[in-house]
């Protein structure tokens, strides 16, 4: 199928939860409203003609002039070998989603990267912990505004800048 | 990276850690082991000590700046994700790649998926206690990164690939050099296959250890050599074919369960082993065909500037399976976002479920068998 007709089918079963169809963008798009996505992710898993049993990738892509987060899914069959991209757009102050691990098992690693780099909050998730950043780091780096801090547990997080250092005055010989 | 605190320590169960300085987490791994004895109740891998935040270093670079970055997404196949950045980007402005570029490509990353699991193959079988292959395919790789080399200047962090095409073209008598290498490594294949692949005692080892079966490798997203050896014939250079890829013959591998159930840790040996040959046989067309292509004609045509405003989501078969790379662009020299998905990264994620009620040396099997790099989860 043809993200057109996969567009088409999404509004046949689920009507206004599926809107702004960008056919043309290299990767044809939607987005979906955040509180059906669990049922849009079903439809897209089970029907027997979208068939999207592979959830590829899933990516937050943060637009401070926006206000929002969009939180990208990027699918796959392996069925029909066709590709669709769903974007859920989150309002930047309160991130939340509900979670689409009961659908595709993988979407469980994804979300917890997704809300471990932006702060976005899959409602549901089993296990939502930090994955990669320990857990007591503060903020979300992927996050547009992000300012790291100086240090960590005193470690400090910059280095002065190579050059920098050659321009001063060499030390002086021990005597 | 987190401490994981069991809720219900019985006085039978033990709370073990593994790693993250363990030889057989292949890099920077830790897990979290409650067990009682000998059987695992449950493994949490515990990620992030290489975490380098690759994507946040890329929203700082110009898209051709950004390309060395990616050879450190996974230093043992860095020439796939110099690949799938090219890719990505390629398709985000529309450039062309030329015929002899995407040859050269195909060689490179062909070479480099040979190196890639050599190691694979050397360290899970070292993991699981036979030390001599891990010699022997060390020996095979320490040839091809002679050649790539030559072949470009470097021999872990490649940035060959560039966008539009190659920065080198093939060096002067190299060909003759990997066609006789090819002739040397088809030999050492079947030797290889004599000392481990079918030894009765590592089939014993592996036959029927942690069966994945095909649909809980789709749905737990395994791509690559992972999915293939539980049975699902998909290669992106076969199903989707990108760049010269339509243009050699060869097979796709799938695990049969030979030795055991269908999608066990053997499988998976098994896969990338006859991969290995695959690749050689890629390679050897590729230098064969290559010159009806002009010399020299290696980069395609490029924008004068570069400032995309679109975004794309590429995809390639990497060594470690699909990998996908998604850049969006806003009309600035630099990405607005870009990201990398990786196969170890999804492979990490089917441990903890696959984990419940195996043995703890069956855990070592089934880590090497998934083939996760460390750098490549933790980007």
């Amino acid at each position: 199928m043809n993200a057109q007709d996969i567009f088409n089918r999404l509004v046949e079963k689920h009507g206004d939860a599926v809107s702004d169809f960008r056919a043309g963008d290299l990767d044809p798009c939607c987005f979906v409203q955040p509180w059906s996505w669990p049922e849009v992710a079903r439809t897209l898993r089970d029907d027997p003609q979208l068939r999207f049993d592979f959830l590829d990738c899933v990516t937050g892509v943060d637009w401070p002039d926006k206000g929002q987060i969009h939180v990208v899914f990027h699918l796959f069959s392996y069925v029909h070998k066709h590709a669709f991209v769903v974007k859920a757009a989150l309002d930047r102050a309160d991130p939340v989603l509900p979670s689409v691990v009961p659908v595709w098992s993988v979407a469980n690693w994804q979300e917890r990267e997704c809300y471990d780099l932006l702060g976005v909050i899959f409602e549901g998730h089993p296990d939502l912990r930090r994955v990669l950043l320990p857990p007591d780091w503060e903020g979300y780096p992927l996050r547009k505004d992000y300012e790291e801090s100086d240090d960590y547990h005193g470690i400090p997080t910059t280095r002065p800048v190579p050059l920098e250092l050659l321009k001063s005055p060499p030390a002086a010989k021990p005597s | 990276m987190s401490e994981y605190v069991f809720a219900n320590q019985l006085d039978e169960e033990m709370t073990l850690n593994m790693g993250p300085h363990h030889p057989s987490t292949h890099g920077v791994l830790r897990f979290v082991i409650e067990s009682d004895g000998e059987i695992i109740r449950r493994a949490v891998p515990d990620v992030g000590y290489l975490h380098r935040s690759i994507e946040k270093i890329g929203e700082r670079c110009t898209y051709p700046g950004y390309m060395p970055y990616t050879d450190r997404v996974d230093y043992l196949a860095a020439m796939f994700a110099n690949e799938a950045w090219a890719s990505a980007c390629e398709k985000l402005m529309g450039i062309e790649v030329p015929k002899r570029a995407q040859y050269l490509r195909v060689i490179s990353c062909e070479l480099n998926r040979i190196a890639s699991h050599m190691i694979a193959l050397g360290a899970m079988a070292m993991d699981v206690g036979a030390v001599t292959p891990f010699p022997w395919t060390l020996r095979e790789r320490e040839y091809i990164n002679d050649f790539i080399e030559e072949l470009c200047g470097a021999r872990l962090t490649y940035n060959y690939h560039r966008i539009g095409g190659v920065s080198f073209d093939l060096p002067a008598g190299w060909r003759e050099k990997v066609t006789k290498w090819l002739d040397h490594f088809g030999p050492i294949m079947e030797e290889f296959d004599r000392l481990i692949t079918y030894n009765e005692i590592y089939v014993n080892r592996l036959g029927n250890v942690c069966v994945i079966t095909k649909d809980v490798a789709i749905d737990y997203g395994l791509v690559g050599p992972n999915l293939r050896a539980s049975g699902f014939k998909w290669d992106l250079r076969k199903d989707m074919p990108y760049g010269a890829y339509p243009d050699f013959e060869f097979d796709v591998p799938v695990g049969q369960g030979l030795k055991g159930a269908v999608g066990d840790c053997w499988d998976r040996f098994y896969v990338r082993v006859e991969e290995c040959k695959q690749s050689a046989r890629i390679v050897r067309q590729a230098l064969e065909k290559i010159d009806a292509h002009p010399e020299g004609d290696i980069v395609g045509k490029l924008p004068k500037k570069m400032r995309p405003s679109a975004e794309a989501y590429a995809r390639i078969e990497s060594a470690r399976g699909d990998m996908g790379c998604y850049v969006v662009g806003n009309g600035k020299e630099e990405p607005y976002r870009c990201r990398f998905r990786t196969g170890s990264y999804n492979a990490t994620g089917i441990i903890e479920p696959m984990s419940r009620g195996i043995f703890i040396a069956d855990l070592v099997a089934l880590i090497a068998s998934l083939d996760v790099v460390a750098p490549e989860i933790d980007r």
